[in-house]
């Protein structure tokens, strides 16, 4: 199951667990280590005794690279996303980001997840200075705001209350308000799985325009392969529970990417063999 | 035109009852109970020499000072407990016990404390509303969605500004719906209070007019009077939960 076929002559690499310390010293290599993942635990108390959730996962992030972790829903996905943003301890191994364990969450790593957390009794604008807990003027706040409305395309809904946009848009305050914090890491937890897929596909493109205009490092967790591949310099897919790293394919591929071209087709199918799905019945 | 619509089944409930009451007491020439006729009469004589406006005044004066002084025990002491876990535990057990004691339970204990002035029913309605509005900020607090707590973890905003700009803002819809209920208790139990021991309000006025000379016409006039005080009351905190910013919570 796990071996190398080496997919590279499409400008496609794929990894096993083996390969794994090779790939990450040659990344490391180039980009700065932003996010550095050793040997992750955790497993929760429950009335039928000890479910272990995350079972010894590592990995490494450069600066401005951009991560998607793919696997199946309930592998525990989300508790290892939440244990490198710092808000649940792991059992044991740790989080170093930029060279400083993390202990707990920080405005320098802002998590976005599936159901937003778009304050629904302030207006867009006041939800998007709700991180500015600097010393900026409040005209200064006020700036930085209508900068990142304008951004996400937001200008002229600064006075609208949450309840009254759409889906799309609450997704785009809440992106934008964690842009105005100047985060240097963006946690994505499913983020666009909510919205319907043409919503879904225009997000990921804004998300790419923003990017290319702000570099931020990203860490994705999806379970959707065509994202992950659209978005993501690299991808890891997690094993069932206790989730592990099962193996990490790397995407070549200069942006815009073509969703419909062989090499795409070719790596989602490699991808979600990974995840034991036929792919020949999905092509 | 279709709110008018919608509001006449219950119009016609109000006057099928009136001709009733009407046809009723005619028919047995009852020379105790009053026909709506004499009703209407009967309050028009206590808007003609003032009265009534006394005894309105009164009642709502009453209500005003244990029902504002009952919101700003409530909503401090409910945020609190909320947010506290050994608060919640230390209080809750003996909330619990006191709250379903009827308000009128305390009304002998009310006079000896406080005697048979203002006093009284003052403190009949600060206890009578404030457990509901207690109970409901608790219960606001303990159902703030995480993920909105967990962004402001995530932002590492100050104390201060999660407590004003998530969990109070969070908690307010949750608020409102207690200061309804304790605001209706609250005037439920003045009238209760005002009959036992007082010279003024729409309580005295009721049992004084039976006693006084049987003038069921004026009992039956207060008691309207009550109820429609009753709705507006409630109407004027419905207005509340029209505010900007807690529409979100009645939105959908």
């Amino acid at each position: 199951m796990l071996t190398n076929e080496g997919l590279t002559e499409h400008g496609l690499t794929k990894h096993g667990p083996a390969e794994r310390r090779r790939t990450d010293s040659v990344l490391t290599n180039a980009l700065p280590t932003k996010i550095d993942v050793a040997n992750l635990r955790k497993s929760f108390a429950t009335d039928k005794g000890t479910l272990a959730v995350v079972d010894d996962v590592s990995l490494q992030v450069g600066e401005g690279e951009f991560i998607a972790i793919v696997g199946p829903s309930g592998c525990g996905k989300s508790t290892l996303m939440r244990m490198i943003a710092g808000f649940i301890p792991p059992d044991s191994g740790q989080v170093v980001i930029d060279g400083a364990t993390r202990l707990q969450p920080s405005p320098q790593g802002i998590l976005i997840s599936q159901h937003g957390s778009v304050f629904p009794w302030l207006t867009v604008q006041q939800n998007l200075m709700f991180g500015l807990n600097g010393t900026q003027s409040m005209s200064e706040k006020i700036a930085i705001a209508d900068h990142y409305a304008n951004i996400v395309g937001l200008k002229g809904f600064e006075a609208a209350y949450p309840h009254e946009l759409s889906g799309g848009m609450l997704k785009r305050v809440e992106i934008a308000r964690a842009l105005a914090v100047k985060p240097a890491i963006l946690y994505m937890d499913e983020p666009f799985s909510a919205l319907d897929a043409l919503m879904s596909l225009r997000m990921r493109n804004e998300l790419l325009k923003i990017l290319g205009q702000e570099r931020h490092t990203v860490l994705l967790i999806t379970h959707d392969v065509e994202e992950a591949i659209h978005l993501a310099d690299r991808v890891m897919v997690l094993s069932p529970r206790p989730t592990r790293i099962q193996a990490t394919f790397e995407v070549k591929l200069p942006h815009p990417r073509k969703l419909t071209s062989p090499e795409v087709q070719r790596l989602r199918m490699a991808i979600l063999k990974e995840l034991g799905v036929d792919a020949d019945a999905v092509a | 035109m279709s709110r008018l619509r919608q509001s006449l089944p219950g119009i016609a409930v109000i006057a099928v009852l009136l001709a009733a009451w009407w046809a009723i007491v005619t028919a047995t020439r009852s020379v105790i109970f009053p026909t709506p006729w004499q009703v209407v009469t009967g309050t028009l004589e206590l808007i003609r020499d003032g009265t009534l406006w006394l005894h309105i005044g009164a009642s709502l004066g009453r209500v005003a000072a244990g029902f504002s002084l009952a919101v700003l025990v409530a909503v401090p002491l409910g945020l609190w407990m909320g947010w506290m876990r050994g608060a919640y535990d230390t209080l809750n057990p003996l909330f619990q016990i006191l709250r379903p004691i009827s308000p009128i339970a305390w009304i002998p204990i009310a006079i000896l404390w406080f005697g048979v002035g203002n006093a009284s029913p003052i403190y009949l309605i600060f206890i009578s509303s404030v457990f509901p509005m207690i109970v409901q900020t608790v219960a606001g607090v303990h159902t703030i969605e995480k993920r909105y707590l967990r962004a402001a973890e995530n932002f590492g905003v100050t104390r201060y500004k999660l407590f004003t700009q998530v969990v109070i803002p969070a908690v307010l819809p949750q608020i409102i719906v207690g200061m309804r209920i304790g605001l209706g208790v609250a005037w439920l139990v003045v009238v209760a209070a005002e009959m036992i021991a007082l010279r003024s309000g729409l309580g005295y006025l009721i049992i004084d007019s039976r006693n006084a000379g049987n003038r069921y016409d004026l009992v039956i006039a207060g008691m309207i009077i009550i109820g429609l005080i009753g709705l507006l009351l409630d109407g004027l905190m419905r207005l509340l939960e029209g505010l900007k910013v807690v529409r979100w919570r009645y939105a959908h």
